[in-house]
């Protein structure tokens, strides 16, 4: 019998599926904005505005925006580790890569919930 | 036998299968994403914060580089919309064979041009 050592940092089963999961929550917002924008007979700033209105679609934009940020931090991490070969460059790009989407994060709860 | 190392891979020799090209499309299409969410984020800003706001970012939009840059995010946005469909049928085992993927590749390309043309053509 081989004795097989598992090695790496054991976060390969997780991120496979968030980021699976977070592109169903994307793909299901977005077909169903373009889908409601479709069924206007006009689209100005009033069916716009109104659709982010109530707090249930709101709700379901933030959720998509945060879907949005961890798909982009798993898939930004990945393409860095492929392609950023000196460790403190690496790790320097991973830091800058996080705050900017913890920004985003407090940005978008902003841009949703009145500034 | 020695063999020479490390071995360069000329890149420009080398020829993708279509699903290759489909793969590293997915990359690029992301990391843009990614490079322009604060722009995608202020527009969302701008377009629900009032009604002067929201008119001033649709005169921007009608600028001529301002379209070629929505324009090239708008195909970034399908291409890896219709690449992560592909990508879960894929994984729900749904295009296993050589030919399907070759044409499902095809699919991915050809649905997100025509759409990124469809829609451009209907916002300007």
């Amino acid at each position: 019998m081989v004795n097989r050592v598992v090695t790496g940092a054991h976060y390969g089963l997780r991120d496979w599926l968030a980021q699976r999961i977070t592109a169903v929550v994307m793909a299901l917002f977005t077909l169903f904005v373009a889908v409601y924008l479709l069924l206007q007979p006009a689209v100005d700033y009033d069916v716009w505005a109104g659709l982010f209105s109530n707090n249930v679609m709101r709700s379901f934009a933030l959720l998509f925006l945060l879907s949005l940020f961890y798909h982009a931090w798993i898939g930004v991490r990945d393409i860095v580790m492929d392609y950023v070969k000196p460790a403190s460059v690496r790790l320097l790009v991973h830091v800058a890569v996080i705050l900017a989407l913890v920004l985003y994060v407090i940005w978008s709860v902003q841009i949703l919930w009145g500034m | 036998m020695h063999k020479q190392r490390p071995k360069h891979l000329a890149l420009h020799l080398i020829k993708l299968p279509l699903a290759g090209y489909v793969s590293i499309l997915h990359r690029v299409s992301g990391m843009l994403l990614f490079l322009a969410l604060p722009l995608l984020l202020w527009a969302l800003q701008a377009s629900l914060r009032s009604i002067e706001t929201h008119s001033r970012l649709m005169e921007i939009l009608q600028q001529p580089l301002s379209r070629l840059v929505w324009l090239g995010l708008l195909w970034a946005f399908l291409h890896h919309f219709c690449a992560g469909i592909r990508y879960l049928a894929i994984d729900l085992h749904l295009t296993s064979s050589l030919a399907k993927a070759r044409s499902s590749s095809k699919w991915v390309l050809g649905i997100s041009l025509l759409l990124t043309v469809l829609i451009g053509a209907k916002l300007w």
